[in-house]
């Protein structure tokens, strides 16, 4: 069986202050995390300041864009169409929630990897998303 | 200062409606309060310190007023599903500090009602919210954030669905005694891995009901629980955590902040989990217990598929009964909050007033966790430990 991937409405994100810049380099196809600059650990989601040593010595890091699938799940019963949510891990170490698009979806797994999409939100906001690589 | 032995939880009532048409939440709210009141022996005006989450309002003010309060110690400590236990442990602080003598805690929801399905459609926390813009486009849905530990914990630890399932069937051979369940009929591993496909790998019957209803307790100072003519419930420990993404790194997904909460709870209580007879586990789904289970240290990490399986759970065969109301999964799931009928069911067991057909043998010591928000996603856990005196 397979269930293959149908665009869907996207919620536009409610961007807050400081956010922007991930936005607006995700509109140039690039996918942006937050890193310290005192303890040198990356994060996400960006904050104005590192979670974990409190530093406020934090800048954008452009990253490679690839990465694996951590965990996911196919959400077959929440909505008209069925999606794939994930969190992947990029190759940088950090963690974030998305989506698998462009594939069959019950064929992701576990370990596989996986390079990011863009996608468009109703409002027209680019959202990183990942395919497989 | 440790709270235990400080403070008894006096009065437990768990509202039988499980579908309020008829009825507003503040109306639930002053009909559980009546309810635990009376079973407690005392009366409103008894009441000084009143603790409340999720009601319609500003906190617990709105509600306070509507039942006409007279406090000198206010709490709204809001954690979501798990704010009842917060609640309980919070209120035997402030008694062991004189802030009050008799805690009133209320919930009380209305989601079956309002047909809003909590479990699959996407709820936003508001503008404002530091992680939404990173999270919301991608539709997490309080099933998918489960189900996603779910994924990991059979990646991990080889947990298969039979296993899971076997967490609802044990709430089901509960809740056929319970005339007030809203699923009532007892269920097998094969209903439920056959029953339709929700998130992988979460089928429907691995989901807690959504329900109507509310429920209330009392906690109060030693010499006044003894003045009563109720069982002796003495709160012996209570531990709270926080669990968060551990921004985006470090992040291990099965585990819950149970971890953290459950040796809190023991160290205060000074009893081991080998110890604990009865266990109100929170269900909001199959895998919640199963998460839950291992941090609290019933069995070791990655263990509590195996731990679950083949009746562990059910009342008078398994190793450890649990949720001998039926549980979210098949009795009650009021608000979509599951913190206070776990405290009441533990209440009725520790009293020996559970049905016979479940109620544990010899039940002098009983624990209730619960979890707030999302496995899978930022939480909050509670752990309360309980003893009959």
């Amino acid at each position: 069986m397979a269930t293959p991937y149908q665009e869907r409405k996207i919620a536009d994100p409610t961007i807050n202050v400081g956010d922007e810049p991930y936005f607006e380099a995700a509109a140039q196809g690039k996918l942006l995390f937050k890193q310290c600059e005192d303890c040198g650990k990356p994060h996400h989601y960006p904050r104005g300041f590192c979670p974990f040593c409190f530093s406020d010595k934090v800048s954008w890091r452009e990253a490679k864009g690839t990465g694996k699938v951590h965990t996911y799940s196919v959400t077959r019963r929440a909505g008209p169409i069925p999606y794939c949510i994930a969190y992947v891990e990029l190759d940088e170490g950090v963690i974030l929630m998305t989506n698998i698009v462009d594939c069959d979806l019950d064929a992701v797994r576990i370990g596989q990897k996986v390079k990011v999409a863009f996608k468009q939100s109703a409002g027209g906001v680019a959202v990183p998303m990942f395919t497989p690589a | 200062m440790s709270i235990n032995g400080k403070a008894y939880i006096a009065g437990a009532f768990e509202h039988p409606t499980r579908k309020a048409t008829d009825k507003s939440i503040a109306q639930l709210h002053a009909e559980c309060a009546q309810g635990a009141l009376a079973d407690a022996g005392l009366t409103r005006n008894d009441i000084d310190g009143y603790f409340c989450a999720g009601a319609p309002g500003l906190g617990g003010l709105n509600m306070a007023n509507h039942l006409g309060l007279r406090l000198r110690h206010i709490d709204s400590t809001d954690t979501g599903g798990s704010s009842y236990l917060i609640h309980v442990s919070h209120a035997a602080q402030a008694i062991a500090a004189g802030k009050c003598n008799v805690a009133l805690i209320t919930l009380a929801g209305r989601p079956r009602s309002e047909k809003v399905p909590h479990g699959t459609q996407v709820r936003s926390r508001g503008a404002d919210v530091p992680d939404e813009p990173f999270e919301i486009p991608y539709a997490p849905v309080t099933i998918n954030l489960y189900a996603m530990v779910a994924m990991r914990h059979m990646h991990e630890y080889g947990t298969t669905s039979e296993q899971l399932a076997w967490v609802k069937v044990a709430a089901s051979h509960h809740a056929q005694h319970n005339p007030n369940a809203m699923l009532r009929d007892v269920v097998t591993v094969k209903d439920v891995v056959e029953s339709p496909m929700i998130s992988d790998p979460l089928h429907r019957l691995d989901c807690c009901v959504v329900s109507d209803g509310g429920g209330a307790l009392i906690v109060t100072r030693p010499e006044i629980a003894r003045s009563l003519k109720r069982p002796l419930v003495k709160i012996r420990g209570a531990g709270e955590a926080i669990k968060h993404q551990m921004g985006g790194t470090q992040y291990d997904i099965c585990v819950s902040g149970g971890a953290w909460s459950g040796p809190r709870a023991f160290e205060e209580a000074g009893v081991k989990p080998a110890d604990i007879k009865y266990a109100s586990i929170y269900d909001s789904f199959t895998i919640t217990v199963v998460v839950q289970l291992e941090d609290l240290g019933f069995c070791k990490k990655g263990e509590g598929g195996r731990f679950v399986a083949d009746g562990n759970l059910i009342s008078g065969s398994g190793k450890l009964p649990f949720n001998t109301d039926g549980g979210g999964l098949c009795n009650n799931h009021p608000d979509n909050r599951g913190g206070m009928t776990k405290v009441i069911e533990a209440v009725r067991q520790l009293r020996g007033e559970a049905h016979a057909a479940v109620q544990v043998k010899n039940c002098d010591l009983a624990l209730a966790h619960g979890t707030g928000a999302r496995l899978g996603h930022r939480h909050a856990s509670a752990t309360l430990i309980m003893e009959r005196e």
